[in-house]
């Protein structure tokens, strides 16, 4: 496919995404769009979805109906389409996942060198930028089990960062962290929000959503139930399965 | 290794109430066993020997080695590993000189060994050694891969040729394939059988090396683009080799001593040599306690070699 002539679209377009695990649908009939530099939180009790979905988006799930467009390239089986679309998507997980046996300057620029193809010069350059970013430099000639999750995390959404995706997927990226280290990680994403990154994120951090978001979805039993600018979500949910969750989680809040 | 449990365990073994009965028991065993007429004896205590009585000489080796077991307990743990080894090894030296070796016999012909079978044994093993690591990584990933027929033929391999005897192996390759018109010589045939053998082993090492790596460790890696065989070599061979490595390396130390198994279809390998050199002056004992102590010297280089590799690679963890 050429994926780099395709005519953009918006960083991410989902049209009538189904899945199904055996029998049981994890998604059903997702509709979603989001539009360069918006934020979207996806919320929901857990088991409805909202990793599935993110996870489909750059193809660590497989789906059996509907479409996904990445900046106007289609998600399909082939090889190609599939390094297009993660060419494109950026990726934080909720158990950091960095690469252990690496030091955390060559988590980063290990990707910039082999997909991107930059000199080993450019990828340090770069690599460090992106961690001056997160504001952990002074780290970069360190393991990764040497740092605090809070640190690995910043690592985690530096290397994502750094390989310039259009949108960036987060998955319950606080949810492993101690609570300390949690609002170090969120002043992260909104620095990112700041310059202007396009980024669906799965949080419980309803307070932060409230802050950071352009767009809340919230989901359950594999459907969309409610959209909502995030004020509006908050402030008046108008459904009954929205509010009985917004209860639950602004309790423990 | 320590087991970092903070308890100062007292050192009962040298408190006189259990020391001193200790020693008695010893004495009487001793005595029992007729110590003092052991050749091991007369080697440790022949000056006491000649003018005592066997209780003399049996109270004097209890004396001796209480003394020994007294002074090892008090000195610093590397100490006493290494004192441990020195004295065992001694022992075990004394044990072969009570062979009344022919040591004109041995050096006359330990070049020939070193020369001709050390070299043939080295190069047949370190072949085996890489062509099994290709067969196990080929091996793991098929098991690993989903496809069905590449399941199928890493299954039936690793199960046939774990299944049966290595000598049944060799024969079957420098013997068998022939009658299809493969004609294969010694060396190779026995390199194959042994490569097809130990690969079979370390698939298993390999596969189960593999699975221990996060799958988090995969999904990060696609989600950035690498390639897989990027993954494969640059984030999970690295990281599954911590699991690998201290299994293969006990599957390369056995295979060293097995590569005598080649001697059969008549390739000049150590044990082979060991064999026949002993034949001509019906020296055999010589012979195999020279190329025994090769083998050993081998497989300890091999032991240092793991644990250089194992440090290499447990660095990340190293907090």
């Amino acid at each position: 496919m050429p994926a780099d002539a395709s005519p953009a679209g918006p960083p991410l377009e989902i049209r009538g995404l189904s899945k199904w695990y055996g029998a049981f649908q994890a998604l059903d009939g997702i509709d979603l769009t989001i539009g360069r530099g918006e934020r979207l939180v996806i919320c929901g009790p857990s088991g409805s979805g909202k990793s599935t979905l993110i996870r489909t988006i750059n193809a660590l799930e497989s789906f059996q109906r509907g479409k996904i467009r990445v900046d106007g390239v289609v998600l399909s089986r082939a090889p190609a389409a599939v390094a297009a679309i993660r060419a494109r998507v950026g990726m934080v997980f909720q158990q950091f996942n960095l690469f252990p046996h690496l030091t955390v300057l060559e988590n980063c620029t290990l990707p910039l060198r082999r997909v991107r193809g930059l000199s080993a010069e450019d990828a340090r350059a770069r690599a460090m930028l992106y961690l001056e970013k997160v504001h952990i430099p002074e780290q970069a000639a360190k393991f990764p089990a040497q740092l605090s999750g809070g640190q690995q995390q910043r690592v985690a959404i530096a290397r994502a960062v750094a390989m310039g995706p259009q949108l960036l997927l987060l998955d319950e990226p606080t949810s492993a962290l101690d609570p300390e280290m949690v609002k170090e990680v969120l002043d992260t994403m909104l620095g990112l929000a700041a310059d202007g990154m396009t980024m669906a994120v799965v949080t419980h951090e309803m307070g932060f959503a409230r802050e950071f978001a352009t767009q809340v979805i919230f989901m359950d039993r594999g459907r969309i139930v409610e959209t909502a600018a995030p004020a509006d979500l908050f402030a008046n949910p108008r459904e009954e399965r929205t509010r009985a969750f917004l209860r639950q989680v602004l309790r423990k809040d | 290794m320590h087991f970092a449990d903070n308890v100062d365990y007292p050192p009962w073994f040298r408190r006189p109430v259990v020391f001193l009965p200790a020693l008695a028991i010893l004495y009487l065993a001793l005595w029992q066993g007729d110590a003092a007429h052991w050749a091991v004896t007369e080697t440790i205590l022949g000056v006491l020997k000649a003018s005592a009585t066997p209780v003399v000489v049996t109270a004097g080796l209890t004396a001796l080695i209480g003394a020994n077991v007294w002074l090892i307990l008090g000195l610093p743990v590397r100490w006493q590993v290494f004192a441990v080894w020195v004295e065992l090894a001694l022992l075990l030296a004394l044990f072969f000189v009570s062979f009344d070796l022919s040591w004109d016999f041995i050096r006359r012909k330990i070049w020939l060994l070193v020369s001709i079978g050390l070299i043939n044994t080295l190069y047949i093993s370190a072949a085996s050694i890489a062509f099994a690591s290709i067969l196990a990584l080929a091996g793991a990933m098929a098991k690993l891969s989903g496809n069905g027929v590449a399941i199928g033929v890493a299954n039936f391999y690793t199960s046939f040729f774990r299944g049966i005897p290595l000598l049944m192996q060799i024969y079957i390759i420098y013997l068998g394939l022939p009658q299809l018109g493969v004609v294969i010589d010694a060396i190779p045939a026995g390199i194959v059988a042994l490569s097809l053998c130990y690969g079979a082993y370390m698939t298993e090492i390999f596969r189960a090396g593999i699975e221990s790596v996060p799958v988090g460790q995969w999904e990060a890696a696609r989600a950035l683009g690498f390639r897989p065989g990027t993954i494969l070599a640059r984030i999970i061979l690295p990281q599954a080799m911590r699991v690998i490595i201290p299994p293969t390396g006990n599957q390369f130390i056995a295979m060293l001593k097995d590569s005598s198994l080649v001697s059969v279809i008549g390739v000049w390998e150590l044990m082979y040599l060991a064999r026949t050199e002993g034949q001509t002056e019906f020296r055999h004992i010589e012979m195999m306690l020279t190329a025994s102590m090769i083998y050993w010297v081998m497989s300890g280089m091999l032991e240092l070699a793991q644990a250089r590799i194992e440090q290499h690679f447990g660095q990340a963890h190293a907090r």
